[in-house]
């Protein structure tokens, strides 16, 4: 008799400690026990809301390039960003400014890279830290090379690749994924789920009910976890960090949040998506939902939050300053760190453009 | 000193790296217990552990990407791409990100990495086995692109892209693989990149070429000098970056130049030499540069392959062409 036996099954967990009304639904884990060792959390959370609300002013003012805002994604951003160590290596899209901060980059260059400087990606803090990465998927096989390195170095050091619900339709999404799990190496894949890839909501990227579960396919663990709730993103992050560094292998983490703006300066979410979803998400904003359980734990009040904006808005202004306060690079410098010594053959252009800056400085 | 093939020249230095650098590492499909499908890493594995001769799952992309990862870690990732005709998966992550890593850092982070592949026609392969795209590479800045034409050219550069900081395409004509042997000392010898090699001196035309058509452009030297017509033949051997000057002082001496290559013509890379005379050369010519080529058609399949392919009776009949002119 034919029979069907199942030869493969799986599950995802979805993981959330802070619902969307503030409420504690699940027992916290020991890190978040005490309300007050959350506040450095919303600190930079709170950091990364004014940055950006600044980028934007600052892009519609004709004083920076066209830029990506992270509002709404504070949590994923910050919870991922702490719970990494220092010597951990990040390899981030164009959206990751809080993890980036949560590492020690500073506003400055972040707002100088935005602007239009390269310079602004030679970290002064992070130095093994990957640039951002434009082309959707391209860093999740270097997560796997560097990671690869780790392994054979025998560093305790974990590739944290961070990438969008789009890149999880791409191959290198699931070829860096596979190669991590063929040689277990110390990777954690984070897919910030916004729900929007430009234009193309997330019920049309991918029929799947997860994005996590692609892990599945690659035979390594996926977890999905509110993105909004920044002491689960901590958690789970901890967790697969803590897995990937001790041998244990690579996880997909799915964060679950809402990209609250237009995909970019140059683009407008109206043409496609209606301002009632966009109303409906502000209710889950993950900075409010902090500041709330904060408040009503009596850890935080309306007067050390007033003091906190101003404090980081000062900040703000002080990185905006430096940004602006730079002068451009000198034109020949394009040709700098094209090689590590240029050669003989790109001389001539280089001394023609050094020629050509020098007339159009005078 | 022993007789060695291109193959096995490449393997060589492979050999000597690994041994030399426990930073170099081989990635690639194939690499491993099989040596390679042209058996460019044979016995590797064996002899330095699947640490460090690494078969991959079956992603070219992942290949190429991986690569840049380890390579910003210090290490020094060989990867090989089976066939030319497979690269075009990792040409978004060599152009997006090995050509300018060090570019978008400022210096911070490098990509020491080289990314091998055979290439070209000739030896009756399937369908996307035997074209040669080398000008696709050539136009990216910041990558270089290396060519051997012989064994000891291709020990000596292979070893000088490992040892380079920056990313080397690393492209083995695979026609001449196995097709003659040479004299070669497994010394750790790297020659220089970045240089044209004057391979024979003459004084009536230069011819130029690379790869697999060195064979043919040498062959037609050989049987024009019977017609008393004195060909100098330079190997470009790295057309990116171009060495230009070599060139140029040989076209200055015989005011006449000839360039063969494999790949379709238009936009092929002959036209950046030519392009190049045409600007810095022009007042010593006393004829028309001309270009022996590929045809601007899809690569046919082997039946017809060799219509495709120069000969060197048609690398002969260019340069008497070229002489007709006082």
């Amino acid at each position: 008799m034919l029979t069907m036996k199942k030869v493969a099954s799986f599950e995802v967990e979805y993981f959330q400690y802070l619902n969307a009304d503030s409420q504690v639904v699940a027992e916290l884990p020991s890190f978040a026990q005490n309300a007050a060792d959350l506040i450095p959390f919303y600190r930079e959370m709170v950091l990364t809301r004014l940055f950006d609300q600044k980028a934007v002013v600052l892009q519609r003012t004709g004083r920076m390039g066209t830029y990506a805002s992270s509002e709404g994604q504070e949590a994923s951003m910050i919870g991922l960003g702490r719970a990494m160590r220092r010597e951990d290596v990040l390899f981030p899209t164009y959206r990751e400014h809080g993890v980036y901060f949560a590492r020690g980059v500073s506003m400055t260059e972040i707002f100088t890279y935005w602007g239009g400087n390269e310079s602004g990606m030679n970290f002064s803090r992070v130095p093994d830290d990957f640039p951002v990465c434009i082309p959707i998927a391209t860093q999740i096989p270097h997560a796997a090379g560097a990671a690869y390195a780790f392994k054979y170095r025998k560093q305790a050091r974990v590739a944290v690749a961070v990438c969008g619900d789009g890149a999880t339709s791409k191959g290198d999404f699931y070829e860096g994924l596979n190669a991590a799990g063929v040689w277990n190496l110390p990777c954690v894949f984070v897919v910030v789920n916004n729900q929007w890839a430009i234009s193309l909501p997330r019920s049309k990227q991918s029929v799947c009910q997860t994005m996590a579960q692609k892990a599945i396919a690659a035979g390594i663990p996926g977890e999905q976890c509110d993105g909004n709730d920044v002491i689960a993103v901590y958690d789970r992050m901890d967790q697969a960090l803590r897995k990937a560094r001790s041998g244990g292998g690579p996880t997909v983490l799915e964060a679950v949040t809402y990209r609250m703006r237009d995909h970019t300066t140059a683009d407008d979410a109206s043409r496609y998506r209606q301002q009632e979803e966009v109303d409906q998400q502000r209710k889950r904003d993950p900075i409010m939902r902090l500041k709330k359980y904060l408040v009503e734990q009596h850890a935080w009040s309306e007067e050390q939050d007033e003091q906190l904006l101003s404090e980081v808005g000062a900040d703000v202004e002080a990185a905006t300053k430096e940004y602006l306060d730079t002068p451009p690079r000198p034109p020949h410098t394009i040709f700098d760190c094209l090689y590590e010594t240029l050669p003989k053959a790109y001389l001539e252009q280089m001394s023609q453009l050094s020629k050509q800056g020098e007339a159009s400085h005078e | 000193m022993s007789e060695l093939t291109l193959l096995e020249a490449v393997n060589r230095a492979l050999a000597f790296e690994l041994d030399k650098d426990e930073n170099v590492i081989l990635i690639g499909e194939d690499i491993g217990v099989n040596g390679g499908v042209f058996r460019a890493t044979d016995g590797l594995q064996k002899r330095f552990g699947a640490a460090r001769v690494v078969d991959t799952p079956l992603a070219e992309s992942l290949i190429a990407g991986m690569s840049i990862g380890m390579a910003a870690q210090g290490l020094k990732p060989v990867a090989e791409i089976q066939f030319m005709g497979f690269i075009y998966p990792t040409i978004d992550q060599m152009l997006s990100h090995a050509s300018r890593l060090r570019n978008r850092t400022r210096g911070r982070l490098s990509c020491p990495m080289v990314l091998r592949a055979p290439f070209g026609g000739g030896i009756h392969a399937p369908e996307h086995h035997s074209e040669s795209t080398e000008s696709m590479l050539a136009h990216i800045p910041g990558l270089r692109v290396v060519i051997p034409s012989s064994p000891a050219r291709a020990y000596g550069l292979l070893l000088a892209a490992i040892r380079d900081p920056d990313p080397v395409v690393f492209l083995e004509p695979k026609r001449i693989y196995r097709m003659l042997k040479q004299e070669l000392e497994d010394n750790g010898e790297a020659l220089p990149l970045d240089v044209c090699f004057t391979v024979r001196q003459g004084s009536d035309i230069t011819l130029v070429t690379w790869g697999a058509m060195m064979h043919e452009t040498l062959e037609a030297a050989n049987k024009l000098e019977a017609e008393g017509i004195d060909c100098e033949v330079i190997d470009v051997a790295t057309i990116k970056p171009l060495d230009m000057e070599t060139i140029l002082e040989s076209v200055q001496r015989t005011g006449r130049c000839v360039i063969v290559h494999e790949a379709a013509r238009t936009a092929g890379f002959g036209a950046e030499i030519a392009a190049n005379l045409a600007e810095h050369g022009l007042m010593h010519l006393f004829a028309p540069v001309v270009r022996v080529t590929g045809y601007d058609t899809v690569m046919p399949l082997h039946q017809l392959e060799k219509y495709y392919l120069p000969s060197t009776e048609s690398i002969c009949s260019a340069v008497r062409k070229t002489m007709a002119f006082a």
